[in-house]
């Protein structure tokens, strides 16, 4: 900026209408209108006691633990700070004999029934309630009366316990569960001095966000199953991270123990996740301690795996790789996976595809949508929070990226923003939405454009920002017609921004990296022509996570050489010649991206699980044995070199990254031309039913099954009809159906869902039990199936 | 023993000959029809209003100076102009959850007198702008949910309430509610959450102020029963006429209620403003004195929150301005009466028991405070309290209220009064209110504590210090 | 036990319109569920939330905050005698004792016959007719021992069925609004405009 042309006068900004200066303890603080006196007191360093407020929630007033003095026409006044405004001029004191008493009182009050079990308290050493009664306390209670007495924790999730003891009913967990995750199965029950927290009889408080009520409890009356009795808060180390289980790149601490992680905990991030976690999220560190993690490499020999050294199992690699160079040229080879790393890791693999030649390498699992959706104008998540209108054209968010779901939740609930949904099914945010269509699987265009002519829509979509969110809704059908929609709806609007949500945790990292030259689909076909000799797997279980289950096992079988990179054994490697153990989250630094393009740090905070090593170093190191040398001799050295030589990653420089650690957005990708074709959706020809197919959070993903608290959620496989076409089909709920495809049948649970659209059938993919996938056809743009009783 | 259906055992309207305003048909048996009704004089007054501008009838109200008789003694129409301009839908709530201690009289004006209270409703909602009347009645009551059910059903049928009342432009829902027992519901603020379906818990003003932040969180007014039925009247009789009655600052008659050791308990309908203490318990019109000519100890002036008075503030009048810097209020118009036989202590504790047992829970100090009262209150009660738990009854009370708490002056103890009213750290009053008895009987009797408690031991610490 | 009958959710959906918001009518709703059942079950909870809008766990809280609302069967006679202030200065203590002995039970309790429960009540705004008491809501006055015990009898012989119904039956008689009188509530956001009548002339 030059301040050359600017007189003075000019210089002096102009005075804010918002801006208002109040006196705390003397000193002058600055606060904005309708800011509550404690956000002012937490800025000016005056800290006042607390445990109902919440800054993220609204304020109830409750706890009266946090009352001031506030200078009044009659002489200062007792209010509480943390709902009483701000106001010019107010004259706020917060260290008064009067207010000190007062402090103490409401103390001594809270201690009264509380069991002060402090040394056998997960809490206890980072409680609240416990240091205040340290700092701000009268030091010794004078309630002799007989206590509140209820039975010890009860489960009420589970995952998540309760000890009504020990609560202080500062309504924060409650308040929770009904304003932010619109779960409202927790609540207060009784009144007065019987008042607890409970949910209703056989009712459990099953809400993917149930953690966060652990962490914001300002006692250690709500415990979490994983990290119970786990470790003293005063042992615990922590760092800050992201967290990479889906793209939505929630801020945490990474916390361990004597080398063992044993927390995560969401860090108020403003631009991302307000401090919340979904549940998986913020548990499957659970994962990264299995018993089952790779901790050495390990190599086919006759016919079953046997432990190898690295440099052996190195060598084998680069071995089976030279071969296919040699038989087929590097066009032979294909690599697949990247999107669950670190940005750094992607690069360092898609380097090691450059330098060779390989150009059959895709980072998504055919469970995505083409990367030319990031050539549109780009939305961050905050954007979309604040947009008067957000257009969801895809996945149900709260089962594939959780925290936005939370945040878009909240700008509808908080009249921001009208939600305008295109959806197969009934989603997570349908209730909340202003307008919700269901399309047949297919007609999202056909959808979409009615939409659009309708009048009222237009004006809403007219009277200002418009965000559009896009993902795969299903994957049974082709990803072109949501391409489709999303191109006419641009054409509407241009003036549109979009998010993508493609879920996994670095996937847009790893597009932008370089790992997305091919498609999924074409390698597998390639490689059932017989014209794939080497498939590398960084990470990834294409047998799992690829929806037509058909095209993955044949073209598996017919690779003659598998090497893998990954933290367990998967469906896709447990037949591979080489398996090279990964180091996991927590066990390595790097960087990711998020959805939106928001590049964060993430930090190692334990040693790696046995020998195994990160993945871009396993990628210089076979590099190096196939005669390339990629110069990283370190994670920084592969950060460098790829902000140096991709044009996304250009502002992520190392510098840039220290001073923000909200993170740092990448630049807009060139222009990238959507050419998909224009498809349309076969016809019925005599099925009774069009396919959707989509995630729920718990599946049979590593990540989820390998987390004894999270396995046991994940639903199982099923097929769920609209009741009336249960009905219409005379099946009962829970039956075993046949479940009738062009290619084979497979016999499942049918259950009624009234979410579900007739005329379609909803199956949640990657559940243990039946498999949708031999039921889905990659090459069909939609997929049918009849419905049998048996 | 008498069925509710009686009236022999309340005497209080039928004694003496003073103007009548709000009670003026509980003489009849079939007051609450709507026969009844029109035959004498009824729904005159909403013909009144609506023959006139609905700002000159707000207009009216105010120079009416209707005090509030829910207990604030705020006026209603300055109330009614306090909701924010432009702002609609508004609402009226009426509050007929009657339940402070000593209290009874609105549940009389609904079940003998109902329609008299539809007409105030329809008047507020005509004069203030409201667009729909919700009328919570205390779950317990059911005769009064029955009377005012069927006057609605008659009033709707006859074309006093709904579309186009008496054929005007004038249109209104009065909607019957019923809450299902929580004292504090009658507080605005819980009424109105409690009216949306939740725990009627109160919220925090401001910035919940009702005729800001109300029901649904648009512009409400809430008013007590008997406030709105003295609209009817003023309406056909004017404002003049009404504050020709009373005091300028306490004009009209308002409902009391005296119950206790009184030789005739009864609800009266008195002068505001100039009628005493000492009219009221001793006069012949009204209680006729003590029962069995017994000495009057003490007596609580405005339902069981206000601080107690004894003999010496007998002839303070019905007059805000004078009650305060006594050390009490008028509050909901109910006198209790003890004489001298009275436990002080153990009547203290049913109070004390009361509000801690209606604690909505939300507050630290009155949840937790309450119970803790109560508890220490009924040691010393049961003769198991020390000398020590007299002083940490007024420390819980100064966790509750910080500072002086407000009390009567007293000659003999050479006491001066502490005005009413006081600094709490809590939302609304009941947490206060469980202190209130303590602090009253503590301050004034403090010798029946004494004789109750045994002074406690002190065991001398040896060999650590030395 | 039982979700609400096919008369009492026609019941429910006309108190429901009669309110701005669905969810005001959840006490009354709790009010129909316990007069259907003597006490709210957990079933009508759960039905009552599906009506207004709400979890069941929601309703539940509203319903629990409420001394009215009982979880589980009561007597078919509720006897309720009050205990605070006027009624304590005038013989409750000594009523309710007396009471516990007539029907051989301890405040809360219900006797064998499944015909009373007794329970100590807050102020019930009778005070100058003290010491009072309700059988389910309905009112006796200045009652004395003597006279407890002939209220017992007789309800007992079903004496008072005509005036007292059993216990969930609060008022027997219910607003009812016919719609071609009523106005009709509105959801507030649906309101823009001042009332017609606000402008500034005589409404008739
Ligand atoms: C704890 C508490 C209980 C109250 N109970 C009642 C009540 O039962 N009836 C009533 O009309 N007002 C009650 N009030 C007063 C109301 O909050 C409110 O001031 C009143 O209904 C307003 O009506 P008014 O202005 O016509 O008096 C209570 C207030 C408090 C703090
Ligand atoms: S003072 Fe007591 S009753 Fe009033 S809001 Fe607070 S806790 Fe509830
Ligand atoms: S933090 Fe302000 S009242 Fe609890």
């Amino acid at each position: 900026m030059s301040t050359t042309e600017t007189t003075p006068e000019e210089n002096v900004p102009p005075a804010d209408p918002n801006a208002v200066r109040l006196t705390i303890n003397g000193r002058e603080v600055e606060a904005r209108k309708g800011e509550w006196i404690i956000a002012a007191a937490d800025r000016s360093g005056d800290y006042i006691p607390r445990f109902c407020y919440h800054p993220r929630m609204e304020s109830v007033g409750m706890c009266r633990q946090c009352l001031v003095e506030v200078e009044g026409p009659r002489g200062p006044m007792m209010v509480v700070s943390c709902m009483t405004p701000v106001a010019d001029g107010q004259i706020v004191r917060t260290d008064t004999p009067q207010v000190k008493r007062a402090h103490e009182g409401i103390l001594e009050l809270l201690l009264a029934n509380h069991p002060l079990d402090c040394p056998v308290c997960d809490k206890g050493g980072e409680c609240p309630l416990q240091d205040q009664a340290f700092s701000h306390g009268p030091g010794e209670s004078r309630f002799i009366e007989e206590k509140r007495h209820y039975e010890k924790p009860i489960p009420i999730s589970d995952i998540v316990l309760l000890d009504r003891e020990r609560c202080i009913l500062c309504d924060r967990c409650t308040r929770f569960a009904d304003e932010v995750a619109g779960d409202a199965l927790i609540h207060f029950t009784s009144r007065g001095n019987n008042t607890q927290v409970l949910t209703f009889p056989d009712e459990p408080f099953s809400s993917y966000f149930s953690g966060n009520t652990v962490q914001i409890c300002p006692v250690g009356a709500l415990t979490a199953k994983p990290y119970r009795f786990k470790a003293r808060p005063w042992d615990l180390e922590k760092v800050e991270s992201t967290c990479t289980t889906c793209s939505v790149g929630c801020r945490i601490t990474v916390e361990s123990s004597r080398d063992q992680l044993l927390r995560y905990q969401g860090v108020d991030s403003e631009p991302v996740n307000w401090s919340w976690l979904c549940d998986k999220g913020r548990f499957n560190f659970e994962a990264v301690e299995s018993d089952d993690r790779l901790g050495e490499p390990l190599v086919t020999s006759d016919g079953a795996f046997a432990s190898a050294s690295w440099s052996v199992a190195l060598r084998r690699a680069a071995t089976l790789v030279s071969e296919a160079i040699a038989e087929g040229g590097a066009s032979s080879v294909a690599i697949l996976g990247g999107a669950r790393g670190t940005n750094e890791d992607a690069f360092a693999w898609a380097s090691f595809a450059k330098a060779l030649g390989i150009d059959l390498v895709d980072a998504q699992m055919g469970d995505g949508l083409p990367s030319s959706v990031f050539g549109y104008p780009q939305a961050t998540i905050d954007e979309a929070a604040h947009a008067k209108t957000v257009i969801l054209l895809g996945p149900d968010l709260k089962e594939e990226l959780p925290v936005l779901h939370l945040r878009l939740r909240d700008a509808s609930e908080k009249k921001r923003s009208r939600l305008v949904e295109l959806s197969p099914k009934e989603t997570g945010l349908t209730r909340y939405a202003w307008s919700s269509t269901l399309h047949e699987p297919g007609l999202q265009v056909t959808a979409a454009e009615s939409l659009l002519d309708d009048p009222k829509v237009a004006a809403q979509i007219t009277s200002g920002s418009v965000v559009i969110v896009v993902g795969r809704g299903n994957l049974a059908e082709s990803p072109e017609f949501t391409m489709e929609a999303l191109r006419r709806i641009m054409a509407r609007v241009p003036s549109a921004k979009v998010l993508p949500v493609l879920r996994r945790g670095n996937v847009r990292g790893a597009i932008h990296a370089g790992l997305s030259t091919a498609d999924t689909a074409d390698v597998l076909r390639a490689a059932i022509d017989g014209r794939v000799n080497c498939l590398i797997t960084v990470g990834a279980d294409p047998i799992a996570d690829f929806p037509d289950s058909d095209l993955v096992r044949r073209a598996m079988a017919a690779i003659p050489r598998r090497i893998s990179v990954d933290t367990f054994l998967t469906a896709s490697n447990q037949n591979a010649d080489v398996v090279l153990p990964a180091a996991a989250f927590g066990e390595k630094d790097g960087t990711t991206t998020s959805a939106e393009g928001r590049v964060t740090q993430l930090a190692r905070k334990i040693t790696v699980h046995g020998t195994a090593r990160p993945d871009w170093m396993i990628a210089v190191e076979l590099a190096d044995l196939l005669g390339v040398e990629l110069p990283m001799g370190s994670v920084h050295e592969v950060h460098d070199a790829m902000v140096n030589s991709i044009r996304e990653f250009a502002p992520v420089s190392r510098e840039a990254l220290r001073r923000d650690p909200d993170g740092v957005l990448v630049a807009k990708s060139s222009e990238i031309r959507d050419e998909s074709a224009t498809r349309t959706p076969n016809d019925r020809a005599g099925f009774a039913y069009r396919l959707v197919v989509s995630r729920k959070l718990y599946d049979n993903g590593r990540n989820v099954e390998k987390s004894p608290s999270l396995a046991p959620l994940a639903p199982g496989s099923s097929l769920y009809l609209h009741p009336l076409d249960l009905d219409r089909l005379g099946a009962v709920d829970g039956a075993q159906v046949k479940v009738i495809g062009d290619r084979t049948s497979i016999v499942m649970k049918v259950q009624s869902d009234p979410s579900v659209q007739r005329g379609t059938a909803w199956v949640p993919f990657n559940q243990s039990g039946p498999d949708i996938g031999e039921l889905i056809d990659a090459g069909r743009p939609v997929n049918d199936v009849r419905v049998e009783t048996l | 023993m008498s069925a509710q259906g009686s009236y022999a055992h309340a005497p209080g309207f039928f004694v003496g000959d003073r103007p009548k305003i709000v009670t003026s048909r509980f003489e009849y048996d079939d007051s609450h029809t709507l026969e009844r009704y029109l035959a004498t004089g009824g729904y005159e007054g909403l013909r009144v209003a609506l023959t006139r501008p609905a700002a000159d009838i707000h207009e009216a109200v105010k120079s009416a100076t209707v005090l509030g008789r829910g207990g604030a003694g705020f006026p209603a129409g300055t109330k009614w102009g306090l909701t924010p301009q432009g702002v609609f839908p508004r609402y009226l709530v009426v509050n007929g959850d009657e339940s402070e201690p000593g209290t009874y009289k609105d549940r009389l004006l609904m079940e003998r007198d109902p329609h008299q209270l539809i007409e105030g409703c329809l008047i507020a909602c005509y004069a203030a702008g409201l667009s729909q009347c919700f009328l919570y009645i205390r779950g317990e009551m059911a005769v009064a949910q029955e009377r005012v059910a069927a006057a609605l059903n008659e009033a709707y049928a006859a074309g006093y309430v709904g579309r186009n009342v008496l054929g005007s432009r004038f249109s209104i829902d009065i909607t019957l509610h019923w809450g299902a027992g929580a004292y504090v519901v009658g507080e605005e603020t819980a009424l109105i959450e409690s009216l949306e379906g939740n725990r009627g818990m109160p919220r925090l003003k401001p910035p919940y102020f009702p005729a800001a932040i109300g029901l649904y969180g648009q512009p409400t007014i809430v008013n007590n029963v008997e406030t709105l039925a003295n609209l009817p009247w003023i309406m056909q009789h004017g404002a003049d006429a009404y504050t020709a009655i009373g005091t300028p600052t306490s004009p009209g008659t308002r409902m009391v209620a005296v119950s206790g050791h009184v030789k005739r308990p009864g609800v009266y309908e008195i002068v505001n403003g100039t009628t005493t203490f000492r009219d009221l318990i001793f006069g012949e019109d009204f209680c006729g004195g003590m029962r069995d000519g017994n000495e009057l100890k003490a007596f609580v002036p405005g339902g069981g929150s206000a601080p107690w008075f004894t003999p010496e503030q007998l002839d303070l009048p019905f007059e805000a301005s004078q009650i305060g810097p006594a050390g009490s209020m008028l509050g909901s118009g109910a006198i209790m009466v003890m004489d001298h036989t009275t436990d002080i202590p153990r009547a203290a504790l049913t109070l004390t028991r009361f509000y801690a047992h209606e604690s909505c829970g939300k507050c630290t100090p009155c949840r937790e405070g309450g119970t803790w009262l109560e508890r220490i209150l009924s040691r010393i009660v049961d003769g198991k309290g020390t000398d020590a738990d007299l002083d940490q009854l007024f420390e819980v009370g100064e966790s509750i209220c910080p500072g002086a708490f407000p009390h009567a002056s007293s000659s003999k103890l050479g006491l001066a009064a502490t005005p009413f009213p006081y600094r709490m750290n809590t939302i609304c009053f009941v947490g206060p209110s469980a202190y209130a008895p303590i602090h009253s009987a503590l301050t004034l009797f403090r010798d029946e504590f004494e004789s109750r408690v045994t002074k406690r031991q002190r065991i001398p610490v040896t060999g650590v210090v030395s | 036990m039982a979700r609400l009958t096919e008369d009492n959710v026609r019941l429910a959906r006309e108190i429901i319109a009669r309110y701005p918001r669905p969810r005001s009518a959840t006490i009354p709703l709790l009010h129909l569920a316990q007069q259907q059942d003597g006490y709210v079950t957990n079933d009508a909870m759960a039905h009552i939330g599906e009506l207004v809008g709400a979890t069941s766990a929601e309703v539940f809280g509203t319903a629990s905050f409420y001394e009215m609302f009982k979880f589980e069967p009561v007597g078919k006679y509720l006897v309720n005698i009050c205990g605070t202030m006027s009624c304590a200065l005038l013989g409750a203590e000594e009523l309710i004792h007396h009471a516990e002995h007539r029907l051989g039970v301890k405040l809360g309790g219900t006797t064998p016959d499944g015909n009373f429960t007794l329970e100590r009540a807050e102020c019930q705004a009778a005070c100058t007719e003290a010491p009072c008491l309700q059988v389910n809501y309905r009112y006796r006055y200045r009652v004395t021992t003597d006279e407890f015990d002939s209220l017992i009898d007789d309800l007992a012989a079903g004496r008072l069925d005509d005036e007292i119904p059993p216990h969930g039956t609060v008022a027997r008689v219910r607003q009812r609004i016919s719609p071609d009188r009523g106005v009709g509530a509105v959801p507030p956001e649906d309101v823009v405009e001042a009332p017609s009548w606000l402008d500034g002339k005589a409404a008739l």
